[in-house]
């Protein structure tokens, strides 16, 4: 069965390219433009897993995390953050929030589907 | 990365508005320069540079990196924002826009980057950052997770000890996962650690209790199993070699592909094109008349009327609706003048201060689209002739400030635009000798105020007494006119001098559909758009005279010029004896049509002439009734100004 992978990105650019370079290798995208988008289409659409930007409208990346890890459908799903910051204490509060594992903008292909397979299988 | 390509669309969209947001961002910085505005421009060039790195625009990201340093100075308080930094900055965000707008790193991009007014930027950002670095730099910062690097060698063999935080399996992390990934790596011999494990009754299932033990045979590097652990930071891990063993290679575990399903939902808000939208309009404008031709042909059937006028209610509300969809807020307009006057202030050493007002006013899409042109020209024509120098308006006993005033708001089916300055006010004297001179006004004439200042929109007319490079450079206020007459609109002049110049532009909410008056000329039947009409009169009540070739109406003891309109259009005389008049407005004046009837007024969606049709000057397009029969929309403005010009050409040979 098809792997769904959440993408929340307020950026079409962003969404686009991580669907473009993940449903070759046969997983299913699914979007969000915010945090609260994502936490509704989390419930809805059981993810293998989820990418997150952290910078965004509504409901941040890191609130996000937080909110999907006390939610029943969110417990055990992989969540990766994409950070264009480099600060370490960033990614130590996405770690804290719950974040599985984090990829730097900017990023290839290669990466974010080594990381997806890492993480979704 | 050739995947990625439909992305790279929506990148350079996403980008050009971001860069359009960063101007607003930069120009505030002026006024109000408090953390928040400031990493809010960090936070925009940190954007651009990411994804311009991702989506192939190598150059962009460079050149942002640079910029961004200069505003992560400014962040750490090490560099102060003034006017200088400011122009610079508008500058580097001009150059952004025009590597974005180079597609892609490529020869365009390059020529960009290598061209001396950029490096001369570049410099003038390392000298405000003290930055030595070459520009190769930058944009590719280091990232965490890289690719085993493929470096074939003799096989070793690894003790890898690893326990997972306890929290790790509901925060997502699959030690499976990572197992069966080593696995890739060489074959792997695993046992699992269960000390740590609780009795049943004390066991919470989203804790991990586990840990391993994995001996790993692998011809790759350390770097590559320590890659494998990447997001694993927080477990206590160790890896140590053991000892030199055989090579063996191992099947790579790879996920099997299967059939991809994408389901991409939008967010708030949907991007069309806009000839999707004329496609339903013009769909709409055909649903509008057969259900008028149903609505005459119910009339005779009670039961059907009902249904009938239900589907008129509904059809209304439909017209609406997708209308709405086309209106955009005037904001997008007016929010690029204030580089604009910035610039310009500049530039003429004038300091003027912009004012918007009613940028919530909607309006349809391709007005905005096409107003701006005429908008900048009119600003720049009020900056440079009429705004006085600081020291005239401080001898006139006027603020040395200039104040330009832009506003807008909304009067029935029009939209009103007003350019406002506290100038020196048109010369009305000056206007007359020019046009004189130009040709453009017989000496004889005695043209009121209005009428003057109507001239300064004809072509080739300009007052200014030097040309300089703001204006004055040939496309003057004509190219204003011609444009607002094409989206149907009106233009008038008031002033006052040494008081200041207003002009209004008078543009149609919409250019779908228009509300018009039908009149009948012979069997043929004419739309005259209602924004321009003023009144209609019966012609026999009309005093008619004709006076040294000059055809006049005495219409409530004014003169009013007027046009047969059989006569414009070439037909034989109309025979009928009551015949009607349409006075009309157009350049400020008025004017007289004369028709055989005015049969009503209609709502009707225009329906553009097509290509080999479209250059029929006096007509705006074309429009169906609920009879089926065509009606052609008659554009005031041109016709008369044709009608009229010809018959001045006429008139020595008569």
């Amino acid at each position: 069965m098809a792997k769904t992978v959440l993408i929340i990105d307020d950026s079409k650019a962003i969404r686009d390219m991580v669907a473009f370079t993940l449903q070759p290798h046969g997983y299913q995208i699914v979007t969000a433009a915010d945090g609260a988008e994502g936490l509704s289409k989390l419930r809805a659409d059981q993810p293998a897993l989820i990418i997150t930007d952290l910078n965004m409208p509504v409901m941040n990346g890191i609130e996000f995390i937080r909110n999907a890890r006390q939610d029943a459908a969110g417990a055990g799903i992989p969540i990766v953050m994409l950070t264009t910051e480099t600060k370490p204490e960033l990614k130590a509060e996405g770690k804290s929030a719950g974040a599985t594992g984090w990829i730097n903008k900017p990023f290839d292909a290669e990466m974010l589907l080594t990381v997806a397979k890492k993480l979704a299988g | 990365m050739d995947d990625i390509n439909p992305a790279i669309g929506a990148f350079v969209q996403e980008a050009q508005e971001i860069l359009e947001g960063l101007e607003d961002l930069l120009l505030d910085l002026e006024d109000r320069s408090d953390p928040e505005q400031i990493d809010a421009v960090f936070r925009t060039l940190h954007t651009v540079k990411g994804s311009g790195a991702m989506f192939g625009f190598g150059t962009l990201a460079r050149f942002t990196h640079h910029f961004e340093d200069a505003f992560d100075r400014v962040r750490e308080g090490r560099l102060s924002i003034d006017g200088r930094l400011i122009d610079l900055s508008l500058r580097a965000r001009d150059h952004m826009i025009a590597l974005l707008n180079c597609g892609g790193d490529g020869p365009q991009a390059t020529a960009l980057e290598e061209a001396p007014e950029a490096i001369a930027l570049l410099a003038a950002l390392f000298e405000i950052t003290g930055s030595e670095t070459s520009k190769t730099t930058g944009g590719n910062e280091d990232t965490e997770t890289t690719a085993p690097v493929q470096q074939p060698g003799t096989a070793r063999r690894w003790l890898i000890r690893f326990v997972p935080e306890v929290n790790a399996l509901r925060n997502g992390m699959r030690p499976d996962l990572l197992i069966e990934e080593l696995g890739g790596l060489g074959p792997v011999d695993v046992s699992a650690d269960i000390t740590a494990l609780p009795s049943m009754d004390e066991l919470e299932p989203t804790r991990g209790y586990l840990g391993w033990t994995i001996k790993l045979e692998t011809d790759q590097p350390k770097s590559a199993i320590e890659a494998v652990f990447i997001f694993a930071d927080d477990a206590e891990l160790a890896i140590t070699e053991e000892m030199i063993a055989p090579p063996a290679k191992a099947d790579p575990s790879e996920v099997e592909p299967s059939s991809s399903n994408v389901r991409e939902k939008s967010g708030e808000s949907v991007r069309v094109p806009a000839a999707k939208l004329d496609e339903i309009m013009d769909q709409l404008g055909e649903l509008v008349i057969a259900q008028a031709r149903l609505c005459q042909m119910a009339s005779a059937d009670a039961e059907l009327e009902s249904v009938v006028e239900e589907i008129e209610r509904l059809v209304t509300g439909l017209r609406d609706a997708t209308l709405s969809i086309r209106m955009l807020p005037i904001e997008v307009v007016f929010g690029k003048f204030r580089r604009v006057v910035r610039d310009l202030s500049t530039e003429l050493g004038k300091v003027v201060t912009l004012i918007t007002e009613g940028g919530e006013t909607e309006i349809d899409k391709t007005v905005i689209d096409r107003l701006s042109e005429p908008l900048v020209h009119m600003i720049r024509n009020s900056m440079d002739h009429g705004i006085e120098s600081g020291g005239a308006r401080t001898a006139a006993g006027k603020p040395s400030r200039g104040t330009v005033r832009l506003s807008a708001r909304q009067e029935g089916g029009e939209v009103l635009i007003t350019i406002k300055d506290d100038g020196a006010g048109l010369d009305a004297e000056a206007i007359r000798l020019k046009a004189i001179e130009r040709g453009l006004l017989s000496p004889e004439a005695q043209p009121t105020e209005s009428e003057l200042f109507q001239l300064i929109f004809a072509p080739g007319f300009s007052t200014a007494k030097q040309v300089s490079s703001v204006s004055g450079r040939g496309v003057g206020m004509d190219a204003v006119r011609s444009t607002v007459d094409a989206l149907r609109g009106s233009i008038e002049v008031a002033s006052r001098r040494g008081t200041g110049t207003r002009v209004t532009l008078r543009l149609p909410v919409t250019l779908a559909i228009i509300d018009g008056l039908l009149v009948r000329l012979g069997n043929a039947v004419f739309v005259i758009p209602l924004a321009a009409v003023e009144e209609c009169v019966e012609l026999d009540a009309a005093e008619r005279q004709r006076e040294s070739g000059r055809t006049m109406l005495c219409i409530r003891e004014h003169l009013v010029p007027f046009l047969d309109l059989d006569e414009v259009f070439g037909w034989p005389p109309s025979v009928e004896s009551r015949r009607r008049v349409v006075i009309v407005k157009f350049d400020g004046q008025r004017l007289g049509l004369v028709v055989d009837d005015i049969l009503g007024q209609n709502q009707t969606v225009i329906k553009t002439f097509s290509q080999y049709h479209r250059d029929v000057p006096g007509f705006a397009g074309a429009t169906i009734l609920g009879d089926g029969s065509v009606a052609l929309i008659i554009d005031v403005a041109t016709l008369a100004r044709r009608a009229l010009a010809e018959r001045i050409e006429r008139k020595p040979a008569a």
